[in-house]
């Protein structure tokens, strides 16, 4: 998985409440079986009119944010279908870091797996970064992972909280499941004394 | 968590069961007892597989069907390319993997969380994954159940374990007598409007009370399946003599173990005097049929109740919402629920496509004639075939309704069954989000009962004048 240590970029507010993962990116594009190439699709529903054009008052259609890297989100983004499909079409796009006061559990597990990285943030902390991207002088974000905290354009930093295994999964670009595979005799000792505890389980027709 | 605890919930037990090793206080790798695989999250999963050369840990704990993406119509030959290149490759990689499967073919095909529990597969204190949000249905029957990214999908696929955090604990009582035409849905879209949307992040709910203990195994799936849309991690229902009854003899249920089996679930219930880090009530007596007027399931009411007005909300951020949504929904504030007036009628999803959904709804549409276009789409072919055997096919058929073969169909509006936008739909479905029915579509999610009336009247109508 990719690295993430630090990244500047322009942030656009999306400040919509409950962003969906079918709002991210619609059924209809899941049809495929590659990771690659969502970006096109990205809240396709909102972000082009019925032509296929542009639609102007979308966020990531503003000249200003039209090459975001952080998106600055409303409470609960990202609930609904597990979809992984809504990050790989976010990263895609170039979205390599979310703000946002609170995530639904799913899609925050999946960034972490993608090398995306949600930031949690109180409502006001929110809301200041908001008023001073909503600038085009102001609207780059250093984002600093290492250091956990976030720079203004005017240097101002605010601080903010990772748990720490998932700060180190992130900065490593560590594959969960070779870390997983190096607890292979706990896995196989556990199964072990499963077989013997409940012997009803993991049988083909009873 | 911790193994001292001397009074433990469902959750905590179920959660201590499985876990192989603390790595710190905020992450566990834990076993999972069964894997649910389906077309749309799992590609990706199996092609990493290959390519880092791994294989899957646990073939026999790991079960696959299309659902999602497949016809519910003509199903012989697939006419969309990309979705029969979908169920090309999961059929592959079933047959690679040595993963048992259930091609379309197949009687036995059906929702993923239709047919798990259908085959006796879901049981009691187990862990149950699957690359679905919705995996949360399987927690009526007391597993710890919940929907994976298709990283994780991978991950369970390669080690037949996940790194999880644990949830916090919560308990909601669900207590008094339900009314007529009330049904397991009404519950938990009300219980959904006073919570929220994001009521239960990071939580696990624990659903208890008289009402949750009258349900049958189907309500209490209706209930379960539905707590992601309340934001928690999981739902979970303690097993009981209904839960035992409804698994002894299915397919996959223990057989010469069920008596150590039966043993075991028994002691699974939450301790008296168990800690819930949240806990709520909800008091159902008064509760009437539900409906949602909004893009979100918390955009709900009685079917008596009007559209709201935004002005009424003080919150700026909610205030918009409600703006967002009437204007999407086409909707005007104060008009009376009951005369909106409807397109579609979808009865289906894993909410509420099980025989008894399909039983309750058939007795509101008896000898009566739909006057919009509707369909009936079972969640498996099992239930299906049932309701075949019972006559509930010929029921709706002559009622005017569309009789289909199983699948996720316009839940998601992943195949050809979809709304054209504009287009107004009462759905049994379990999401009312811009777009999930179709671009454009617009959703009111109802119990399969007030579905049914819908159909028969043209609009959103209060079931209970069919009673």
């Amino acid at each position: 998985m990719e690295k993430f240590k630090k990244i500047v970029g322009i942030a656009a507010p999306f400040t919509r409440i409950n962003v969906d993962t079918d709002l991210i990116i619609p059924a209809e594009h899941l049809k495929t079986i590659s990771r690659q190439g969502l970006g096109k699709h990205l809240f396709s529903y909102v972000r082009f009119n019925e032509d296929g054009s542009e639609n102007k008052k979308f966020i990531l259609n503003q000249s200003q944010y039209k090459n975001s890297a952080i998106l600055v989100t409303g409470k609960n983004f990202g609930c609904g279908s597990s979809r992984e499909h809504a990050v790989w079409a976010l990263k895609d796009f170039g979205i390599k870091c979310l703000l946002g006061s609170e995530f639904a559990d799913i899609f925050y597990n999946n960034c972490f797996k993608n090398g995306v990285l949600p930031i949690i943030l109180d409502t006001n902390k929110i809301e200041k970064i908001i008023n001073i991207i909503s600038s085009s002088e102001t609207s780059e974000l250093e984002i600093d992972l290492e250091n956990q905290f976030i720079k203004t354009k005017e240097n101002k930093t605010i601080n903010f909280d990772i748990l720490p295994y998932l700060k180190k999964n992130l900065l490593d670009g560590i594959d969960d499941i070779s870390k997983t595979l190096e607890k292979k005799k706990l896995i196989d000792e556990y199964e072990a004394n499963m077989k013997k505890k409940y012997p009803w389980l993991g049988k083909k027709n009873g | 968590m911790s193994e001292n605890k001397s009074s433990k919930t469902l959750f905590d037990k179920i959660w201590d069961h499985h876990v192989i090793d603390n790595i710190d206080d905020s992450n566990s790798l834990l076993y999972i007892d069964l894997h649910l695989v389906h077309e749309v999250t799992s590609p990706q999963a199996f092609e990493s597989l290959r390519l880092s050369k791994r294989n899957v840990r646990q073939p026999e704990k790991t079960f696959a069907v299309p659902d999602h993406n497949v016809p519910t119509i003509n199903r012989e030959k697939i006419e969309d390319e990309l979705s029969k290149k979908q169920l090309e490759a999961l059929e592959k990689n079933t047959k690679d993997f040595g993963i048992s499967y259930f091609p379309i073919t197949d009687i036995r095909q059906g929702i993923v969380h239709i047919i798990g529990p259908e085959q006796g597969l879901t049981q009691p204190g187990m862990t149950i994954v699957c690359g679905d949000s919705h995996t949360s249905t399987h927690g009526a029957f007391g597993a710890l159940a919940f929907g994976i990214g298709t990283s994780e999908v991978e991950h369970v696929l390669a080690t037949q374990t996940l790194m999880q955090k644990p949830a916090k604990n919560m308990r909601i009582n669900l207590n008094g007598k339900m009314q007529n035409g009330i049904t397991a849905k009404d519950l938990i879209l009300g219980l959904i409007g006073k919570i929220g949307t994001s009521g239960g992040t990071g939580h696990v709910i624990e659903y208890a009370g008289d009402a949750i203990e009258n349900l049958s195994m189907e309500g209490r799936m209706t209930i379960c399946n539905m707590s992601i849309e309340a934001g928690a991690r999981a739902g979970l229902i303690a097993p009981d003599q209904t839960t035992f009854d409804y698994i002894e003899g299915r397919n996959y249920a223990p057989k010469e173990n069920w008596d150590e089996a039966l043993k075991f679930w028994k002691n699974l219930p939450s301790d008296k005097g168990a800690k819930y880090e949240n806990e709520k009530i909800l008091e159902i007596d008064k509760l009437e049929p539900q409906v949602t007027w909004g893009t979100s399931p918390q955009d709900v009411c009685s079917i008596k109740g009007e559209v709201p007005n935004p002005n009424d909300e003080k919150d700026l951020n909610k205030k918009q919402s409600i703006i967002n949504s009437l204007e999407y929904m086409g909707l005007t504030p104060g008009t009376k629920l009951e005369d909106i007036k409807l397109d579609q009628v979808f009865i289906g999803s894993c909410t509420n496509s099980r025989i008894e959904d399909l039983r309750a709804a058939a007795k509101i549409v008896k000898g009566k004639k739909v006057k919009i276009k509707a369909m009936v789409v079972p969640g498996s072919g099992l239930v299906r075939q049932e309701a075949e055997k019972e006559g509930l096919d010929k029921i709706f058929k002559e009622a005017g309704f569309e009789w289909r073969e199983s699948g996720c169909s316009m839940c998601l509006a992943m195949n050809a069954d979809k709304l054209k936008p504009g287009e107004r739909c009462a759905s049994t479905s379990n999401r009312n989000f811009e777009g999930r029915q179709g671009k454009g579509g617009r959703t009111h999610l109802v119990s399969p009962i007030m579905a049914a009336a819908a159909a028969i009247s043209g609009h959103l109508t209060d079931v209970r004048q069919f009673i």
